[in-house]
């Protein structure tokens, strides 16, 4: 490729007769057509966020609802029944089966009829609770599942041993008592709805932008606008407004949805949090373009996105998988993924409902890393095509 | 007066010499048909020539304007027919003529009249609101012509604008050609076709980066004794070391 400022252009830059915006115009119209003529990328960019809100929200939620619970109870008496009843009540589990003895235990485990047990000693009400030995079982196939369970049938256990026995203080007990910050009934949504609003903006943007400009060059229209007096500059900004407002509209859309639907609460600023998502859209807008320099197919453009930019968005943002329990060399490598400060950000002004003040680190990186990746890719926009 | 002027134009990619001092000149309205077998050089020079490359040496100018220092110039006063289909399949007639206007920097008042004008004279006025995805490949090609000389170049470059076209349409394309010639638009055409080159004004032949031949196609046939532009090219051509 070809130094372009190699040759001093002397030219009588005089703007043609409909000037600077009248081109502009003439373009984002054209894109705007494409867009909205596409189907596919019309499903893409609203299909997808329902789907995803949806399929976080309520499907593959880690809270535990109605788990199948079994209960191994040798004697029959007032004080078993009474924890039995407690245990059901509970929107967590519910009791499946009532059995007298554990010899059975493994069937149902491998039925499916079972998540958890629970086993109670021959002694349960005589021994008075809290010497007996009570056993908990649980299916630890899911290993996130299982410690849930085992942390809620104790928390329920706890509080029926203190119903029971209030007069009975144990002498130096140590009694804590638990508040979940932020999210009280630990909602999945709280933590997915940022994540998914990182995702989506990624896949808007990056994917999106990318193919549309690949497109261009692998019809063979690229080629025909470089013969054009277009300004490299003008086309770049074309291609960026309409997707930048689109993501606008669908990151509106999200909002409304997981607050209406999913009651995810915004807390912060609104402003702050339009402010940040539109820097971390003109990051993926970036990220895009780059790809659209590297790939010369729409083919090749999807392949570099998904593989190169979503997996590692999906897996190093710290929304599906703590960031905390990786590998030191994963908890670097997140570092240099964009959505994994901006998935802060959104928590915690979302969440948090903290203001610039709290999250200005996070917002001083994405500034950077937008910075860093605009210069980069502008540079390397092939304004020939060598 | 010349469109286009090239003296001792040569592009080198490493030790790839594309394009070999090549030098003749395009006269203003003429019908110019460039030929070369496939990997001559034809392509790399058209390029340079539409302002998209710069010549390692040599000097070129197009409508009066320098090729390394005023290419911006270049592009606003030429039109560019390219070898793929380049209109937007997901838009329609209209509405891409009045996209490529604008990109040439052309006022919708001024836009919006003439497509009407050319869609008549296409007899496409009834297929305007139709998807180009819709046409027949023959009257995508005559639009492709017609966008690219809607903003009145002074030249047209068109790149083997009718491969792939039946006879009876490549025919009616030529009349579009002779039609913008006519008006003054000088015409820079390659083509595979040899009954094609007959139609040129001149021609000129590349072989291996070089211009081995640049002539009217009756003097060329004279000269090398040949009933068709066909044997001329072949015994030219055949020469060629290199192919692609």
């Amino acid at each position: 490729m070809i130094n372009k400022r190699k040759y001093k252009q002397s030219h009588s830059s005089t703007p043609p007769s409909g000037g600077w915006g009248a081109i502009l115009m003439a373009f984002l119209h054209k894109e705007f057509l494409h867009v909205f003529r596409d189907k596919r990328t019309l499903l893409v960019m609203f299909g997808l966020p329902i789907a995803q809100i949806l399929i976080f929200g309520f499907a593959l939620t880690n809270e535990v609802k109605n788990a199948r619970l079994l209960i191994v109870s040798p004697v029959q008496d007032t004080e078993s029944k009474k924890l039995i009843e407690k245990i059901d009540a509970s929107s967590y589990f519910t009791v499946t089966h009532i059995v007298p003895t554990r010899q059975n235990l493994e069937h149902y485990f491998r039925n499916n009829e079972a998540q958890c047990a629970l086993i109670l000693p021959d002694d349960f009400s005589a021994s008075g609770v809290s010497p007996s030995q009570v056993q908990i079982v649980a299916d630890a196939t899911d290993p996130n599942f299982a410690k849930t369970v085992v942390f809620y049938l104790s928390a329920i256990l706890g509080e029926f041993q203190q119903q029971s026995q209030p007069a009975q203080s144990i002498p130096m007990a140590i009694k804590t008592e638990v508040r979940m910050l932020y999210n009280p009934s630990l909602m999945g949504a709280m933590n997915f709805v940022p994540g998914v609003i990182a995702l989506i903006m990624m896949i808007v943007c990056t994917t999106l932008t990318s193919i549309s400009i690949v497109r261009e060059k692998e019809t063979g229209t690229m080629e025909t606008l470089l013969v054009s007096p277009l300004k490299p500059f003008l086309l770049i900004i074309s291609k960026a407004i309409p997707y930048t407002v689109l993501s606008l509209v669908n990151l509106s859309f999200i909002l409304l949805l997981s607050n209406l639907v999913l009651d995810v609460p915004i807390r912060g600023s609104v402003i702050l949090l339009l402010f940040e998502c539109l820097l971390y859209i003109i990051a993926c807008l970036a990220l895009g373009l780059m790809i659209s320099n590297i790939a010369s197919s729409q083919a090749v453009a999807m392949m570099i996105s998904m593989a190169g930019i979503l997996l590692p968005t999906l897996l190093l943002t710290g929304f599906l998988f703590p960031l905390e329990n990786m590998p030191w060399i994963f908890q670097w490598l997140s570092n240099i993924v964009p959505a994994r400060w901006f998935f802060i950000i959104v928590k915690s002004i979302m969440l948090k409902g903290v203001g610039l003040e709290d999250v200005w680190l996070e917002t001083t990186v994405l500034i950077g890393m937008t910075v860093f990746l605009l210069a980069v890719s502008l540079k390397r926009f092939k304004i020939r095509l060598e | 007066m010349y469109s286009i002027t090239a003296e001792k134009l040569t592009k080198k990619f490493g030790n790839f010499t594309a394009v070999d001092a090549i030098t003749f000149e395009v006269k203003e309205g003429e019908i110019f048909g460039f030929l070369g077998a496939n990997g001559a050089g034809k392509t790399t020079a058209m390029r340079i020539l539409c302002g998209l490359s710069y010549p390692t040496s040599g000097k070129a100018s197009v409508a009066g304007f320098d090729v390394y220092k005023q290419q911006e110039d270049i592009k606003k006063n030429i039109g560019y027919m390219s070898q793929k289909f380049s209109l937007y399949e997901n838009l329609t007639v209209s509405e891409n003529i009045e996209f490529y206007g604008g990109v040439y920097g052309l006022r919708m008042r001024e836009i919006r009249p003439k497509t009407k004008n050319i869609l008549q004279k296409l007899g496409l006025d009834s297929e305007a609101n139709k998807l180009v995805s819709s046409l027949p490949l023959g009257w995508k090609q005559k639009l492709a012509f017609s966008t690219a000389i809607f903003h009145e170049p002074r030249i047209v470059f068109l790149d083997e604008p009718t491969s792939g076209v039946d006879p009876v349409t490549r025919r009616q394309f030529w009349e579009m050609i002779y039609e913008a010639a006519s008006r003054g638009i000088t015409v820079f055409v390659t083509t595979h076709y040899m009954d094609e080159a007959e139609y040129c004004n001149r021609i000129s032949l590349m072989v291996d980066g070089r211009i081995d031949a640049l002539d009217a196609p009756k003097k060329l046939k004279a000269e090398h004794n040949a009933q068709s532009m066909d044997e001329v090219f072949y015994a030219l051509a055949r020469k060629a070391k290199r192919s692609d």
